[in-house]
């Protein structure tokens, strides 16, 4: 019996994720995506700021590294050189959320024909935990010691539910991976975020919601139930944009 | 396309662009240099190009850098701030070691400052602007002419080296109108340099990967040692400079960009005069002609630099003097010096 199924597009190399991180699970889904839909050797990546910089590690892909929340920019760049390649982002919502907003909303109102991947787990993880657009009213984090506030710090960003009112946005997809049955659901939604992309059809982005038990201080079980009982709440899974066919 | 046009020097650079090879243009509006992009915009479509006009600088060189990691040669342009937000691109343009083609067409600062000549950005074209130990060529063209002719250079040695070079321009160089000869035809795009690194899909090759991130010490220090062993080749073998009237001359002065026509006209005047004055022009503000002036050191009694703003080449050139000649700056930034101004400079300096 096989104990490990690796695909062709995911290297088989260490990575650096921490144990519980969801990145890995997503890594996994990516992989797999691009390879059932046999667009390994056309496609290349852009990775954007944060843990997810260095996903160009693990994909046997052409990737490219982009500064912090420039990565739709990038991608843009790239897309407009070689239209008929698949052009996607991999980012995290501290990086596309803050830093990188005004560079995804363009992205989105231009229908640049691209497929974004941003992992949010509620803080800015590779910087040592802070606060991050999507953190929780009360939730604790280095640079909210005594939890956000709503008052001061603002109410939490609704990263699919925002960017679906863009009409260059074409796919919204708001999925977790912390169960089977929501594993499933997130592969699904990334092979259509691919496919949107395939028929020119604009942007189109999944959402992912996901743990990172080091930065939230919390047992791979304590940030299961964070996730499934709180940011489930906050940020509900769903297709949030599905343009039709023209 | 006719062979002799009048043109502005943005609309010149442009076209440089254009005969270089250049089908991708990603940039913002920021003046003096909207012509850049209103050029494009015409011209880019009749060529099969791609226009885009970005929301931001901070966009437009993040877009640079994915056009140039797909292979292709791409301008980018700006001015002031625009190019200030542009620096945390440039530092990763030069980390990934990606080439392209940059135009700075300066106006007066800091801050929202004016529409004023001044030439107030040659540290931060030259010493980085951006963030780590990166260096890029810098050309200063001093006439529509040299905006043309000096872009297709700067085309040609961001390929040769994989680096961004810059064209740092003054806006009177730019917003004037000159005769500019262009070449009979386009360069066929298959005649362009060749990109084995280029991202493209991996379509029967391996995998590329463009990073910059260090994954520990030696690598760091690896990738320190690679990129200036380039910049030491490029220091050695791409300096570009001028002299004008410098067999008999007593007296220097250096300038560039629009500050070199102005000077060219000051040394007639003082020669009229009796004065034996000649002038040095760098081209290349970066690697910086430091082996020219060393050597006109020995010859002179004293050095005038003129820049329009309160004494920035004026160190490269102490530099390359060593205290071998005395130097002296005058300028300031918002209006141009004029001839006769650097003339009376020149002849109270030598009665002392």
């Amino acid at each position: 019996m096989p104990t490990s199924i690796v695909s062709t597009t995911l290297l088989d190399v260490p990575h650096h994720y921490c144990p519980g991180c969801s990145h890995g699970v997503v890594h996994r889904l990516l992989g797999d995506v691009v390879d059932a839909l046999g667009l390994r050797q056309q496609t290349i990546g852009v990775t954007g700021g944060g843990c997810a910089n260095f996903s160009y590690r693990y994909f046997d892909l052409d990737m490219v590294e982009s500064p912090p929340g420039r990565a739709p920019a990038v991608a843009t760049g790239i897309k407009r050189v070689h239209p008929d390649r698949v052009v996607f982002t991999y980012q995290g919502e501290g990086d596309l959320g803050a830093v990188g907003l005004s560079e995804i909303v363009h992205a989105g109102l231009r229908g640049e024909k691209l497929t974004v991947v941003v992992v949010n787990n509620g803080v800015l993880g590779l910087t040592g935990g802070q606060l991050s657009p999507s953190s929780l009213v009360g939730q604790s984090t280095t640079t909210t010691p005594y939890g956000r506030s709503g008052e001061t710090q603002g109410l939490p960003l609704k990263i699919s539910e925002w960017l679906a009112k863009l009409p260059g946005v074409a796919f919204v997809q708001r999925v977790a991976v912390h169960t089977p049955a929501h594993v499933k659901q997130a592969r699904e939604a990334l092979e259509e975020a691919f496919l949107f992309q395939q028929l020119g059809k604009g942007l189109g982005l999944v959402e992912v919601l996901a743990m990172c038990p080091t930065q939230w201080d919390k047992s791979p079980e304590d940030s299961r139930n964070w996730l499934a009982d709180k940011m489930m709440a906050q940020f509900p899974v769903g297709i949030y944009k599905r343009s039709a066919s023209k | 396309m006719s062979e002799r046009q009048l043109m502005s020097g943005c609309q010149a650079l442009a076209e440089g662009a254009v005969q270089a090879g250049c089908r991708h243009y990603f940039g913002f509006p920021t003046p003096p240099q909207g012509e850049i992009l209103a050029y494009m915009a015409r011209r880019l479509p009749e060529v099969s190009g791609i226009f885009v006009q970005a929301e931001s600088e901070a966009a437009a060189i993040g877009m640079t850098l994915g056009g140039a990691a797909a292979g292709a040669r791409v301008l980018t342009s700006s001015s002031g701030a625009g190019i200030s937000l542009m620096q945390e691109g440039i530092s990763y343009l030069c980390a990934l070691e990606l080439p392209c083609v940059i135009a700075n067409v300066m106006r007066a600062g800091p801050g929202s400052g004016g529409l004023f000549p001044a030439q107030e950005d040659y540290f931060q074209a030259v010493y980085g602007g951006g963030h780590g130990d990166y260096r890029m060529p810098v050309l200063a063209p001093s006439s529509p002419q040299e905006m043309h002719d000096l872009t297709l250079e700067a085309f040609a040695l961001a390929d040769r080296y994989r680096n961004p070079a810059m064209i740092l321009a003054d806006l009177v160089v730019g917003q004037m109108q000159e005769a500019v000869q262009l070449p009979p035809r386009l360069l066929p795009l298959n005649t362009l340099p060749e990109k084995p690194w280029a991202v493209s899909g991996s379509r029967g090759r391996a995998r590329r990967k463009l990073f910059s991130h260090a994954s520990n010490q030696d690598d760091m220090m690896g990738r320190d040692d690679r990129l200036w062993e380039k910049y030491r080749r490029l220091e050695a073998e791409e300096v570009r400079w001028e002299v004008y009237h410098m067999e008999d001359a007593e007296w220097l002065i250096v300038a560039f960009g629009m500050m070199a026509r102005q000077a060219r006209q000051a040394v007639d005047q003082a020669r009229q005069e009796g004065v034996r004055v000649g002038l040095l022009r760098p081209i290349t503000l970066w690697p910086f002609p430091t082996r020219a002036l060393s050597a006109l050191a020995n010859q002179v009694k004293g050095i005038l630099v003129t820049e329009l703003n309160h004494g920035q080449m004026v160190h490269d050139v102490r530099l390359a003097v060593e205290g071998r000649a005395p130097v002296q700056h005058f300028g300031w930034s918002g209006r141009l010096v004029t001839p006769p101004e650097l003339v009376q400079k020149l002849r109270a300096w030598i009665k002392e």
